[in-house]
């Protein structure tokens, strides 16, 4: 592997964890924060990447515009599906054991599916990037780079360093992490903690959905793209250690590594490494990289 | 464990129904119930561990495609193997991976158990997946199905789909009986134990790692029955024998019939194959079957909203309540 290929599967790497890590971070909200195992939350991804080439055409008709718009309209309406299913199934759970939580996220699943295929069909798509963002960067006389890869590998460091603020530094962030730690007590200092959690749930969906959103020109559009990075997703979660940002934005990255130079240097077994990689970590640390505070 | 009268009659009702199921049914009729009965032993293998033992294993299919392809591989290629030393052998090979697998994952508990179960099971669908121990994607043929001599004459011809119904159907007794024996012994006392509260029981002086890996290990064993069957059921196996998706629906089984208590596990193999077949029957739901998913999807959230204890807790909230709603 000379110098060009190393880098150009760097970047590679450092994109694909990215974007995982912004999957996978709603996950491990969710899963930390208000302890539900949701496995319809690669649906979401799933949702996010056929909004990205369903919602094109009605947002260029109807307010013009082109992907940046349609963007932002895919996000307000995540945000909007995730208060609703909050509202309507979520809610419920909360008391229940985790298995049930996994029974109805199935359903959710097969629901999904089937709607996305009612709504948009079961064709594979192609989604062109912007115009201003398509073209490539050479790098030395063979190789060159796709600036639109570099842009998703910005949007993640950006969102991954707001949520970090959001996190540590704001009233609402800290609200957050008091109601992970204890709902009654945070409830009866008088922080109404269903609506704040509704609102994390709904966070959590739009991440995923973003997720989607920018992958779609890299990745295209098909129907088993949720399940795909769903699991992948559970293992950056529990890599990470469950419930910590932190460890997901770390595991992320080594599983975008290892996968990426897996399928380069060692084909044959690229897909079995990441779970070696898991089995070993959790064998070594059994409770994740980073116990979550 | 108490297991109240009328539950046995029901149990023996149930099994005398199915004895005689095939007088009545049509062919497909035959061959979809023989396809459930073995599910139903993968989901009794797989209650043993959740609901019985507390341990949320999510690679089930692990074993029982370890099993089903051990049937293809070790048979000879143009003669018939015989089942008396086939059938231990798949389930040797299954129980081997299990104790393998159990060894090293129940160094872990709760989510991360079930991340590290799937770990596994995902490497063994890798390893047949990709590399030609398996044969690779498109799977393989079982060439000649096994024989079961008895001295010279054969006893039953497994390619007949009728004497495979009773095989299988005689599978899911003995597996079912296996496990109420097992589990009314101390060994299972022990396991319910652990269940309740595992600090407890090794306060008590019961060592919880062997204990839990016998259990697993039986698990896996009882699984691979179900995966030699169902390799020699349809005479040829590919790697999605292997998937999460099938461990996944083996767990949904067990869910939806009601966790703890084995009967729960049958009643919830059938109750997802069955819903299955009628969101996918063009007859009863005519066009809408192209989008069955969403039926079976509907069908399982309201399971989760009305039946909080599985299809089992059914009668019981009916009694509980006739009528009104009181909570």
């Amino acid at each position: 592997m000379d110098l060009a290929t190393f880098l150009v599967q760097c970047l590679n790497s450092i994109q694909f964890g990215l974007l995982l890590f912004l999957v996978a971070s709603g996950l491990t909200l969710i899963f930390g924060i208000m302890g539900i195992i949701n496995l319809a939350h690669g649906s979401f991804y799933m949702i996010g990447a056929y909004m990205a080439y369903g919602l094109a055409p009605v947002v260029a008709g109807s307010v013009g515009g082109g992907f940046f718009t349609t963007l932002a309209f895919g996000l307000l309406l995540s945000v909007v599906v995730g208060y609703l299913l909050e509202w309507a199934f979520f809610s419920y759970l909360y008391d229940r054991e985790h298995l049930q939580q996994v029974l109805m996220t199935y359903g959710l699943i097969l629901v999904f599916d089937e709607l996305r295929s009612i709504v948009v069909g079961d064709d594979v798509h192609g989604v062109a990037p912007p115009a201003w963002l398509a073209g490539s960067i050479p790098l030395g006389e063979l190789m060159s780079y796709p600036v639109y890869r570099l842009f998703i590998s910005a949007v993640c460091i950006a969102l991954a360093i707001g949520m970090y603020f959001v996190f540590t530094r704001t009233r609402l962030g800290m609200m957050i992490r008091a109601g992970s730690s204890n709902r009654e007590m945070v409830q009866s200092l008088g922080i109404d903690i269903k609506i704040l959690y509704r609102f994390v749930f709904a966070a959590g969906v739009a991440l995923a959905a973003l997720a989607g959103m920018i992958a779609a020109p890299v990745s295209s559009v098909y129907p088993g793209m949720g399940d795909q990075v769903l699991i992948i997703c559970f293992v950056v979660v529990v890599i990470g250690g469950i419930g910590s940002v932190r460890g997901a934005l770390l595991a992320a990255l080594l599983i975008g590594a290892v996968d990426t130079f897996g399928k380069v240097l060692l084909p044959g077994a690229a897909g079995v490494l990441i779970y070696v990689l898991m089995a070993a970590i959790l064998l070594w640390k059994p409770a994740g990289l980073f116990r979550a505070g | 464990m108490t297991t109240s009268r009328p539950a046995i009659v029901l149990c023996l009702a149930a099994v005398a129904g199915l004895a005689l199921y095939p007088l009545f049914a049509s062919d497909f009729g035959v061959d979809l119930t023989t396809k459930i009965l073995i599910y139903a032993i993968l989901a009794l293998s797989l209650e043993l561990l959740v609901g019985q033992t507390g341990l949320v294993c999510f690679g089930q299919a692990a074993f029982f495609g370890i099993a089903a392809y051990a049937t293809v591989r070790f048979s000879p290629e143009y003669a018939a193997a015989a089942v008396w030393w086939l059938l231990p052998a798949a389930v040797a090979a299954a129980a081997l991976f299990a104790l393998l697998m159990g060894a090293l994952s129940l160094r872990t508990r709760g989510v991360y158990f079930i991340m590290v179960t799937l770990a596994f099971s995902q490497m063994a669908y890798y390893v047949i997946h990709d590399t030609p121990v398996g044969g690779g994607t498109d799977g393989i043929y079982l060439n000649v199905l096994p024989s079961v001599p008895i001295g010279p004459t054969q006893l039953l011809d497994l390619g007949d789909p009728l004497q495979f119904y009773y095989v299988a159907l005689g599978a899911v007794v003995a597996c079912f009986g296996l496990l109420a024996l097992v589990l009314r012994s101390r060994f299972g006392r022990a396991l319910a134990g652990m269940r309740a509260n595992e600090q407890r029981m090794r306060a008590t002086g019961f060592p919880t790692y062997p204990y839990q890996l016998a259990a697993f290990v039986l698990s896996g064993a009882i699984a691979g029955v179900a995966g030699f069957l169902f390799a020699v059921k349809d005479g040829f196996v590919n790697p999605e024998l292997l998937s999460w998706h099938l461990s996944g629906a083996a767990l949904v089984m067990i869910i939806l019939g009601g966790l703890g208590h084995l009967r729960g596990a049958v009643l919830g193999a059938f109750a997802l194959s069955l819903l299955e077949e009628l969101f996918q029957s063009r007859e009863l739901v005519g066009g809408f079957a192209d989008h069955w998913h969403l039926g079976l999807g509907a069908s399982i959230i309201a399971c989760v909203a009305f039946l909080p204890r599985g299809l089992i807790g059914l009668p019981q909230m009916l009694r509980a309540r006739p009528g009104g709603d009181s909570r």
